[in-house]
């Protein structure tokens, strides 16, 4: 297709300097440079920020130099940041100092007005002549955003002697033929439109300023504006979009082809930053790019935009990956830049399977002929009655879907993203993809549906197996992937939703590639119907966690890692092949396959662990003979609760129980002892972990009971004693500064408050695409793999981990640094207090404590301590309280109905006694993302 | 050191000179009355007579200068005359007599502008945004006196914060009364956080500040107990520290500033009668947040307070018995 711009985008005009004055520019970085004329392309004058010549003034020699490349229809404004963080950077001793180039494209900004429409080809040339022309010749990095990523990309693949690395904006490089192009781009393109959209008036321009997250100053719309004043300065813009390759006619679809294609061979280190709010260039496209630039460090900025330069600071980011990604980079050859992709250190050992080293299917193997049970589940979605399967018939159906999926073309490192309820099916699939290399995508369903959509479109999945809720909500939301569905549909509910297969075919596939002979086709000898076995730094599993404050993370696990949380399980709690075991707690219910055990999952809905009531418990326990429970803390409560249904018969299920595990979160002494009496001969544990790190330290009731003796002896509570870390794993504190930062090197001393680092085998690998949010979790951290878990807490002399309170929820009074959870537990050591929170308000380092506390009985309104209460409340807290106010109920956050939502209620607090109205603490649901 | 002592004969005045006793000092009291502290001596007179002041700073080595017109409401030249004029006058002669140490009592409402304190450090005197003709007078009365601070004469202010105790005709006098006679409401629900000082805290950290002044001049610091309140828990304790009934009904705090605008100017027509029921300032006072940083005082002062508001609240039960 050929467009006919209006006359006006024929309008030449010679290079200029932008106007003086505009917001974060400075004039001195702006150059104009002409290149000579050659071939047929007569000379042409190029507006450029370069911070050479300060460079020069401060006295350092830049290790390489950037080179920025802006979109349409922006200019070289869009990196004013990053020139002069850059230069500011370059001031400070010991750090890497970059010279930046930032172009203006011919026919944008304030560079020449060519009077020609320019191809991409074209636009690739233009710059390899500008850079030659510069004398550009020693390390050089790309940064692209938008058509700009485009084009500098061509200049990377052109000059792979000079590219040291890659970094890429919001960017398209591959327009899949299938798939439509972006509808904004759609209406753009439309030949009546065109024109008139981007070159006659300001539409295009304004539409694309209007995209930023939060929006833009109007002095930075300004800037953006000042080249693009009338249509005589638009033509290029119209130019830009005229040449989008729709199709594979369009002149510029080879050069897109050759480009798209040649960022598989880069092997520099590559950065993706990611705006995911971006109408235009959405998720795909970072995928797209995720799967030619394998090894790139990624980071989708949550609520960011196609505007993700001025949505965040890019900038800083920038030059901290610079730092890690090219420590040398003045002397390494290019070829060894890519070394720094290089596994961790204890990845070596684990590159292939041993008798110490096991996936998570061996047991599918090994008892692949056994007549035993594997799974009862009590409460099946086929019927009434529980239904049981055996080891044998596990083991089938995981090989049959497995080579069913093959089949369905899902591969090895696909992310599969599983929307299924726990059961009998989910764990079926879970193994088969484990087993052929997929990567499973589970979001918990604690997340709702805003989280979770922002969970799978994060991860951008290649296949989405789900059952009727999650399949529709796939379709409503627009969610990614091939659609898999585990219930059987009519043909019009089929098509309505796109789905490709049922679970049924993949089972009738499955068995149809393995033969007829079924008792021959197990995991051990399937033949070709299925790809070899996934390696154990292989990735195996996305777990988005629903993690207290900000969006949903992705959490990475590799096989390795995964196999290692099954070890320490077996080891810490002694399950393994014939123990039953009630997993009325879903992520470890998942693992009982893995670790050999007769898993029964008990009558309750997974979703709402409060259905399950003590007589659930006994029965389940009754059907797998169970000797270890494992429940979550909010199923724990209702057990409790309901004891009193019991039978004689159901207590003596129960009497049987050896292990009893409060998975998820640590529960009350007063929890586990009302446990206690209903399992009489189970020794009570309550682990500390998450979705980082499962399972990190472990204690016993009797642990509990002699650590209170701690705090008896302290005249106050120490926190929350959560144990000694488990088998392998290893817990340290990195102290916390006066400003309550958590700046010291991380160490194991003995009463020092500080956050809580740990390491274990059974650790995540890393978040999923947000490279700085794993930075931070990894900082200041010795070799090997360590999490910074963004709880603060201390050993004590026995080496004991006690739990303080979250780092965000630290408080910096005039006299130092306060915990909250101490406090806490003391104030709710008042008869009439339910429960209690202490939040900061005023500054940080003259803060001031409030205690925001529900009484027993409940208030109806929000109100004022009395002053007996007040009394008591100072009395019994080892820390100055300001103010105490009571609530009918303590906010807690949606995503954790057990954590109080101590953030919000600080602000609440906060804006209570300023003098604003005393209003009740609202329900944190209006909050989420 | 031979210290002189403005406005002795009144509330924080008494204890102050009480503190400086303590210390050592000779005191020598400068006030239109006896001042009725036993160990100083009374030099009776005006700070807006400059022969009085004069006189009374004769032979002295340290000044703190207390004195000023307190009142919620009044006639400016009247707060003028006392709070500026009067205060340059005894600098004058301060430096005159030679004088090395004057620590100006000034009040953290020289910087209020209305709007809610939290955690602030003191910000600068603004005479212009102040709220009220007394806070108007006494920032420009502060401004004069850190503005003649030199190496001979090393001058502080110290700005004490809603000072209270056993024997306080201001704070406590007016809440118990109006309590008393039903007329003492809370501004909204009473939870702005407010800072407040102990009358023996505020004197203390005067006394302090006189010790310190090598090292504190020229500069403003506020003085509180460190020890926020919600204003109606205040309010309370002092009520029932006083055996009478707490405030029990609600005003709309932004109802009752609009009242005290219109109450005060139809009060200015009135003069001579006594203060109004309410000012836009107190409304203000009783309905924005207004606490701070007392980490600078405390160091650059050395001083700690000694008594906190629980203690001072049964002192003050005690005093009313």
């Amino acid at each position: 297709m050929t467009y006919d711009l209006p006359a006006s985008a024929s309008i030449t005009a010679p290079a200029a300097l932008p106007p003086r004055g505009l917001d974060g520019l400075d004039p001195a970085f702006s150059h104009l440079v002409t290149v000579p004329a050659a071939g047929d392309e007569p000379d042409r004058t190029w507006h450029l920020l370069d911070n050479a010549s300060q460079l020069d003034a401060l006295g350092v020699t830049p290790v390489g130099t950037i080179l920025c490349v802006h979109g349409n229809p922006t200019w070289s404004y869009l990196w004013r940041r990053l020139v002069t963080d850059a230069t500011a950077h370059a001031a400070t001793a010991g750090a890497q100092a970059w010279r930046v180039i930032a172009v203006d494209q011919l026919d944008m900004g304030f560079s020449e007005r060519t009077g020609a429409q320019r191809t991409l080809p074209q636009r690739v040339r233009d710059l390899g002549a500008l850079t030659a022309h510069l004398g550009l010749t020693g390390p050089v990095v790309t940064l692209g955003h938008d058509w700009g990523g485009v084009v500098s990309a061509g200049w990377a693949i052109d000059h792979p002697d000079q590219l040291r690395a890659l970094m890429l904006l919001n960017t398209a490089v591959h327009q899949p033929a299938a798939d439509p192009i972006p509808a904004p781009l759609r209406l753009a393109l439309r030949p009546a439109i065109l024109g008139a959209a981007t070159v006659q008036t300001p539409g295009f321009l304004e539409t694309t300023l209007a995209l930023a997250h939060p929006a833009l100053r109007r002095e930075v719309k300004a800037g953006f504006r000042a080249p693009y004043t009338d249509a005589a300065r638009r033509g290029g813009i119209g130019g830009f979009v005229a040449d989008i390759p729709v199709d594979a006619d369009h002149a510029s679809t080879p050069e897109l082809d050759r480009i798209a294609d040649g960022l598989r061979s880069l092997d520099v280190p590559a950065l993706l930053l990611w705006g995911p709010r971006d109408p235009v260039f959405s998720d795909r496209y970072l995928d797209d790019l995720v799967d030619r630039l394998p090894h790139a460090d990624v980071h989708r900025f949550e609520g960011a935009g196609h505007l993700v330069a001025e949505d965040v600071d890019y900038a800083g980011t920038v030059l901290t990956w610079l730092e890690g990604a090219l420590p040398a980079i003045a002397d390494a050859p290019a070829a060894d830049a890519a070394a720094t992709d290089a596994p961790t250190a204890d990845a070596p050992a684990l590159t292939q399977w041993s008798p110490e080293l096991r996936p998570l299917w061996h047991q599918l193997e090994a008892l692949a002929d056994s007549p035993d049970t594997a799974l009862v589940e009590m409460a099946p979605a086929s019927g009434p009655a529980p239904r049981t399967v055996s080891w044998r018939l596990l083991s089938r159906r995981v090989t049959e879907i497995a080579a069913g999926l093959s089949a369905a073309g899902v591969r090895h490192g696909d992310r599969v993203s599983l929307l299924v309820q726990p059961g009998a099916d989910l764990t079926a699939v879970l193994y088969a993809c484990l087993r052929i290399g997929a990567v499973v995508v589970v979001a918990d369903a604690g997340l709702g549906v805003r989280g979770l959509t922002r969970a799978v479109r994060g991860a951008w999945p290649a296949h989405v197996i789900g059952a009727l809720p999650g399949l529709s909500a796939a379709r409503a939301l627009g969610w990614p992937g091939q659609k898999i569905s585990v219930v059987d549909l009519a043909p019009p509910a089929r098509r309505a939703l796109g789905v490709q297969h049922t679970l049924r075919e993949i089972v009738e596939r499955g068995a149809e590639l393995l033969g007829s002979d079924l008792l021959g086709s197990d995991l051990r000898n399937a033949g070709p119907a299925l790809p070899p076995p996934p390696a154990p730094q292989d990735q195996a599993a996305i777990l988005f966690t629903s993690g207290s404050t900000g969006p949903a993370k992705g959490v990475v696990y590799t096989h390795a890692q995964l196999s290692a949380v099954r070890d320490v399980l077996a080891a810490q709690y002694d399950v393994g092949v014939g123990t039953g075991l009630v997993a009325g707690f879903a992520p470890f219910a998942l693992l009982g396959p893995a670790l050999g055990t007769r898993s029964v999952t008990p009558d309750m809905d997974v979703t709402a662990p409060r259905t399950l009531t003590a007589r659930g418990v006994a029965a389940a326990v009754a059907a797998a003979d169970a000797t270890v429970v494992f429940l979550s803390p909010a199923a724990i409560t209702n057990v409790v609760a309901t004891a009193g249904e019991l039978t004689d018969e159901d207590r003596t299920a129960l009497a049987g129980v050896q292990t009893f595990l409060s998975a998820g979160a640590p529960i009350s002494e007063a929890l586990l002892d009302a446990v206690a009496e209903i399992m009489p001969g189970a020794t009570g544990h309550t682990p500390y972990g998450m979705t980082e790190g499962l399972l990190l330290t472990d204690i016993t009731a009797e642990g509990i009971a002699d650590a209170r003796a701690l705090s008896e002896a302290a005249g106050r509570s120490l926190g929350v004693c959560v144990g000694s870390p488990t088998g392998p794993a290893r817990v340290l504190i990195s102290a916390l500064d006066a400003d309550g930062r958590a700046t010291g090197v991380p160490s194991d001393t003995p009463g020092v408050t500080g956050e809580i680092v740990a390491s274990a085998p059974h650790l995540k690998d890393h978040y999923d695409r947000l490279w700085l949010t794993n930075e931070a979790s990894v900082r200041g951290t010795d070799a090997g793999r360590w999490h910074r878990t963004g709880d603060v807490g201390h050993l004590d002399d026995a080496g004991r981990l006690w739990i303080e309170g979250r780092l965000a929820h630290v408080m910096v009074t005039a006299t130092g640094v306060v915990t909250p959870v101490g406090i806490e537990q003391d104030i709710e050591s008042l008869p009439q207090v339910a429960r209690a929170a202490v939040v900061g308000v005023g500054p940080v380092g003259t803060q001031q404590l409030v205690a925001v506390v529900e009484t027993t009985p409940p208030v109806r309104r929000v109100q004022r301590a009395s002053s007996e209460l007040a009394a008591a409340v100072r009395a019994v807290s080892h820390e100055p309280v300001a103010a105490v106010l009571v609530v009918p109920v303590l906010p807690t956050d949606v995503r954790h109905n057990s954590k109080i939502d101590r953030a919000y209620l600080s602000g609440w607090a906060g804006a209570a006694l300023s003098g604003g109205r005393l209003r009740p603490p609202t329900s944190a649901t209006r909050r989420l993302p | 050191m031979k210290v002189l002592i403005t406005g002795a004969s009144g509330f924080l005045g008494r204890t102050v000179v009480a503190h400086a006793l303590a210390a050592g000092h000779e005191v020598r009291t400068f006030q239109r009355r006896p001042s009725g502290v036993d160990g100083a001596s009374d030099e009776l007179g005006s700070v807006t007579d400059a022969g009085d002041v004069e006189r009374a700073m004769d032979g002295m080595e340290a000044v703190i200068h207390l004195a000023a017109k307190v009142s919620l409401a009044g006639d400016l030249a009247e707060f003028a005359a006392v709070n500026i004029t009067g205060t340059q006058t005894m600098l004058d002669a301060a430096r005159r007599h030679g004088v090395q140490r004057f620590v100006q009592v000034s009040s953290p409402s020289v910087a209020h502008a209305g709007h809610s304190i939290v955690g602030d450090d003191a910000l600068p005197a603004d005479p212009e945004h102040a709220r009220g003709d007394y806070a108007r007078t006494k920032a420009a009365g502060e401004l004069v006196a850190l503005a003649a601070d030199s190496p001979e004469l090393h001058v502080v202010a110290v700005r004490p914060h809603l000072v209270w105790g056993p024997g306080d005709t201001q704070l406590v006098e007016r809440v118990v009364e109006r309590a008393r006679a039903g007329r003492l409401p809370l501004l909204g629900d009473g939870t702005a956080l407010i800072d407040s000082t102990y009358v023996d805290n505020a004197a203390s950290a005067i006394v302090a500040a006189l010790h310190r002044a090598d090292v504190a001049h020229g500069q403003a610091y506020v003085v509180t107990n460190g020890e926020p309140r919600m204003v109606a828990e205040l309010l309370e304790g002092i009520c029932l520290a006083a055996g009478v009934r707490p405030p029990r009904w609600k005003v709309p705090a932004s109802l009752a500033r609009a009242a005290g605008g219109a109450i005060e100017r139809v009060w200015a027509v009135r003069p001579g009668v006594d203060e109004p029921p309410m000012t836009r300032f107190l409304a203000e006072q009783l309905s924005t947040a207004h606490w701070f940083d007392q980490r600078r005082t405390r160091r650059d002062l050395d001083w700690t307070p000694e008594v906190s508001v629980e203690d001072g609240l049964a002192r003050l039960a005690v005093s009313y018995r």
